[in-house]
């Protein structure tokens, strides 16, 4: 038995590198679009949350209680297979991007939150007392420190959503896991598993280090 | 409306789906004790190895922390229950998930141990050692007591994700909760049992969701 040859065998390497490169770039613009998407949609609910309406503030708490509490592949079995029932028919990569973007963002939105309410009260009042509004203390005081504090979350949450985009494998999308997939059951060999591990490992190993570095230069001694 | 609930909330599809989810569920049940006990114990060891003043001891530990991370636990369930037959060793699902579940939660949790341990002040440890306890003495007795408080939020909503990530043993088809709501579906053409499942997931986990937040506010509030 070589092991060499079950899980690293050349030629299969070679005749399955292009549509692993093309599943890539797919995981990659998934990834992006989810992270952009989840942290402007978490961070305006946070900031939809500081107006302290309760007709407001209590949509998006349930939201992120649910969101956050509810496994990401479970919500995207219902929408992916009970949405056509009622005549909505959504596209595979849409229901992938649509629920990764949710989960993440009510993540952020309790990382924003949790900062917006620890701010001291002086920040508000001395805003208010230099002649800004509401909104105005809120967009350039406020939001600033939040984001700045809370950075290694943020990253760490991009990160974990970002390998989420592997559940895109169990309604289709083509990404790196469901054409790894094919590609063993089309070939008969392990390789192709190997190379998906492999392929996240050059992607997100580097994002670990980075997020390492950016725990540490962020980090708050208290 | 009447789409809707017939879609989503069917009763009479929900109560003859309810035994097989019920089954599902216990099943998720064990499966969530075996693989937080494991995840905890191979965290704990992994996260004191991370902290070790020795280079030679700690860089592998991070190197083993970084890979797993790295790596979506997904691909890794996959990997050790549809790769190793090929040499000869051939895994049932439940024992593919812990091992899968092993690395990457263990990698996860040594994370979460190793910044309790960095976040108690040095003095504790040369305070503790000067009253004569030994090194493990020091590190089980005054270090890890102080740092496991300190990160109990941490621990708490890294339990909550590994629960929710049992759901991907249902790929490898385990009978879990996920896979038993799934089958419903596919037999009855409606999706009330996953919604069925989802409440399922709620009710264990909307409370421990909530106390995470408290936790947050907490702290935030105290440092």
């Amino acid at each position: 038995m070589d092991f060499g040859n079950v899980f690293l065998n050349p030629e299969i390497i070679a005749t399955y590198m292009p549509q692993m490169v093309r599943a890539v770039w797919v995981t990659i613009w998934i990834s992006v679009l989810v992270v952009i998407s989840g942290l402007a949609l978490g961070a305006f609910l946070a900031g939809l949350r500081a107006y302290q309406k309760r007709w407001l503030a209590w949509p998006i708490v349930l939201f992120a209680d649910l969101m956050r509490a509810l496994p990401p592949l479970v919500l995207m079995l219902i929408l992916f297979f009970g949405l056509p029932s009622l005549g909505v028919i959504l596209s595979d990569w849409f229901v992938l991007y649509l629920v990764l973007t949710l989960v993440l963002a009510a993540f952020v939105e309790e990382i924003f939150w949790a900062t917006l309410t620890s701010l001291p009260r002086g920040q508000w009042e001395a805003g208010a007392a230099t002649g800004l509004s509401f909104n105005q203390v809120l967009v350039n005081v406020i939001f600033p420190q939040a984001v700045r504090t809370n950075i290694p979350q943020l990253v760490n949450r991009s990160l974990t959503i970002s390998k989420m985009t592997a559940y895109g494998s169990v309604i289709g999308v083509k990404e790196i896991v469901s054409v790894a997939g094919s590609a063993q059951a089309f070939s008969g060999s392990a390789t192709p598993l190997t190379m998906a591990a492999i392929a996240y490992l050059i992607i997100f190993f580097p994002a670990m280090l980075l997020s390492r570095y950016v725990e540490n230069r962020f980090h708050y001694d208290h | 409306m009447d789409t809707i609930i017939n879609a989503f909330f069917n009763i009479d599809i929900m109560r003859q789906a309810a035994p097989l989810l019920l089954k599902g569920a216990w099943v998720t049940l064990q499966l969530c004790a075996v693989v937080i006990i494991l995840g905890i114990s191979g965290g704990l060891a992994l996260g004191l190895l991370a902290s070790s003043k020795n280079a030679a001891v700690r860089l592998p530990a991070f190197v083993f922390i970084d890979v797993f991370r790295a790596i979506p636990p997904l691909i890794l369930l996959i990997l050790i229950y549809a790769g190793l037959p090929f040499i000869g060793i051939r895994v049932p699902p439940f024992v593919a998930v812990c091992i899968a579940f092993l690395l990457n939660n263990s990698a996860y949790f040594a994370e979460i141990f190793r910044s309790g341990i960095k976040s108690v002040a040095r003095g504790q440890t040369e305070a503790a050692r000067a009253t004569g306890l030994s090194p493990a003495q020091t590190q089980a007795y005054v270090i890890l007591p102080q740092a496991v408080r300190n990160v109990l939020p941490d621990l708490l909503s890294n339990v909550v994700e590994i629960v929710k990530l049992t759901s991907i043993a249902s790929v490898v088809s385990l009978t879990e909760l996920l896979y038993s709501a799934n089958m419903a579906r596919a037999v009855t053409y409606n999706s009330s049992p996953l919604v069925m499942a989802a409440l399922m997931y709620l009710v264990v986990l909307w409370p421990l969701v909530r106390v995470i937040s408290r936790f947050q506010r907490g702290l935030s509030i105290s440092s």
